[in-house]
């Protein structure tokens, strides 16, 4: 036992993550695990530790926190307002939180899921070799107050004070997509008209999925309503009764009967998770050889990022550099 | 134009093998559900469980499909579809072996009644009175034809063929946990409080999936389920002593 992170408070949808519980599809119950996975990535890189180091993800607000030790934390994800004892803090980075003061998380300025990564991890009960809460598998629940998480062993205490320089996820832009099961039951016009599309998110949208918006006539297939049920994934751009696409998350259900135009590029999916309504959103379809050339496995991405980091410069000029950004977006980051 | 002209075999040919994004490969049996296209679902994926290439993720099943999660990096696609092609060819999937060790499960239920609002409506679409449908639902042997849409969710059949009954239009605001509803010849045994199009039948005490315990998938794709009528009173008790979630239901191994 290595102390406690104390909720003093806490958004409505704070939950426990980690990559998920692969292996059980079989029984009906989908991986799950964080919904930005490069976010919880660049976490476990920034603190110099394992993918089993569980973390709080929090969905468009995160709360009020107290450690009962010292701890190193990682604040990672949609950028958030966070003041530690009414301090700013760099988002991005490492930051050492001494025992009793407040860590104070608010609002996303952009994005939808921040995560705060502690020293070692959370150390809650795992399920099927998982911590990560699967709200629609009825598997753990969002934090409430004066909730106490139990942190794990920190390997690495004192190694903090890094920051990530990481690529901007909020923005939308175009994702990459490979055919699916059903893609081919679209006509070749319809998936033409489907990559010249602009969508954007509705606020309709959670862990498991997320609907799209845009102009123009619905996306149907010649299968709308005859296909059985069939196994889905994360990634999958399901088109719904009415046609209209529905992009499936990483707490989605393992079946569903509505036609599925592609399966969006794994590396890509962090774009629709973190897209807010509003946030443009657009397909272009890739071929294996091309998608595999894209695609980082998650150790890969792991190297990729550890030669990313960078000491956060304690020189008051610098710092003053760094906090001047929420001036502009309210919140502090470190893509830049 | 990169649109690629997508998985390439002939679109009425089974088994067909389709890729699903970077790391998935879907095993198509029939798209329609058939007791030898399940059988052949359910076989394949046991065979492939067995001497699972390095780089196979997980693997499930789908009414008539196999699915395959892989990691592409360390299992190239090409590799992975030479080895699903060959096992293909081995045998008849649709008359294979079912998976070994296989279970029959004999659950309570209550039917009709609270517990079973819409059981008459049902019995009147399978041309049967309700007396006769408890008789039929209870006496057929239903296998776990796949788990899906809640985490230990079981789609068991197929019942005779008079219960070939739509869904409901509209859908049931909620059922409860525990709810046993028909349609198209099928039982779904929910484990999970939900609106539904399938018409609510019975009720049992038995919980398909159980959080709590180190074991939460009662059943697996393939075990059989016979029910067994029992009254509310029976379900109470059994309700009231149960400890495990098998709410009364007995298990033997099929031979």
């Amino acid at each position: 036992m290595s102390g406690a992170l104390i909720v003093h408070r806490s958004g409505p949808s704070v939950t426990v993550q980690d990559l998920g519980r692969p292996g059980n599809m079989v029984f009906g119950l989908s991986p799950g695990g964080a919904a930005d996975r490069h976010a919880f990535i660049e976490g476990a890189v920034l603190l110099g530790q394992g993918f089993e180091c569980a973390a709080l993800e929090m969905a468009g607000f995160g709360g009020d926190f107290e450690a009962t030790s010292d701890i190193r934390i990682a604040l990672t994800g949609a950028p958030m307002l966070v003041r530690l004892d009414g301090q700013p803090l760099v988002w991005n980075a490492s930051h050492t939180m001494q025992a009793g003061q407040r860590l104070k998380i608010g609002a996303t300025s952009s994005g939808v899921y921040g995560y705060l990564h502690v020293g070692g991890g959370f150390s809650t009960k795992p399920f099927l070799g998982s911590r990560a809460t699967h709200l629609a598998g009825g598997i753990g629940k969002p934090l409430y107050p004066n909730e106490q998480l139990p942190l794990g062993p920190d390997l690495k205490p004192g190694f903090a004070g890094q920051l990530l320089s990481v690529s901007d996820r909020f923005s939308g832009g175009t994702l990459r997509v490979l055919p699916s099961v059903q893609t081919d039951r679209f006509s070749a016009a319809t998936r033409a008209r489907f990559e010249a599309t602009q969508f954007t998110r509705t606020p309709r949208g959670n862990r498991q999925g997320a609907e799209l918006q845009f102009e123009g006539d619905a996306f149907a297939s010649d299968a709308q309503l005859t296909i059985l049920s069939e196994t889905m994934v994360a990634g999958d751009i399901q088109m719904t009764g009415a046609g209209e696409p529905f992009v499936l998350l990483p707490e989605c259900q393992t079946t569903g009967g509505y036609p599925r135009i592609g399966t969006i590029l794994p590396d890509d999916l962090p774009l629709v998770a973190q897209a807010v309504p509003g946030v443009s959103l657009k397909f272009r379809f890739v071929t294996h050889e091309e998608a595999l050339a894209h695609h980082r496995p998650t150790e890969t991405l792991r190297a990729d990022l550890t030669r990313k980091l960078q000491p956060l410069l304690r020189d008051p000029h610098h710092i003053r550099d760094l906090l001047s950004y929420q001036l502009i977006s309210g919140a502090i980051t470190g893509w830049d | 134009m990169t649109s690629p002209a997508t998985n390439e075999t002939a679109p009425n040919a089974f088994p067909r093998i389709k890729n699903v994004g970077l790391s998935g490969v879907l095993v198509s049996f029939s798209d329609i559900l058939t007791e030898g296209a399940n059988r052949a679902a359910l076989a394949f994926r046991a065979e492939l469980e067995k001497a699972a290439p390095p780089g196979i993720i997980e693997t499930t099943t789908s009414l008539t499909s196999t699915f395959v999660a892989y990691d592409p990096v360390r299992l190239p696609l090409k590799d992975l579809r030479a080895h699903l092609s060959k096992l293909l060819t081995r045998e008849n999937w649709e008359t294979a072996a079912l998976p070994e060790r296989r279970r029959l499960w004999r659950v309570p239920a209550v039917f009709g009644g609270e517990f079973g609002p819409q059981l008459e409506e049902a019995a009147n679409l399978a041309g049967l009175t309700s007396e006769r449908a408890i008789e039929e639902l209870t006496s057929t042997r239903v296998r776990v034809m796949t788990i899906g849409f809640a985490p230990g969710q079981p789609y068991l059949g197929s019942l005779p063929e008079n219960w070939d009954i739509p869904r409901q239009s509209g859908l049931t605001k909620q059922v409860p946990n525990g709810a046993i509803a028909v349609a198209i010849r099928q039982l779904v045994l929910f484990t999970t409080e939900t609106p539904t199009g399938w018409r609510q039948v019975g009720r049992t005490a038995f919980r398909g999936f159980r959080p709590e315990s180190d074991n939460p998938f009662a059943l697996r794709p393939g075990d059989e389920v016979q029910f067994a009528p029992i009254d509310e009173e029976t379900y109470a008790s059994f309700r009231a002593k149960d400890k495990t979630g098998d709410g009364g239901a007995e298990w033997e191994l099929l031979p």
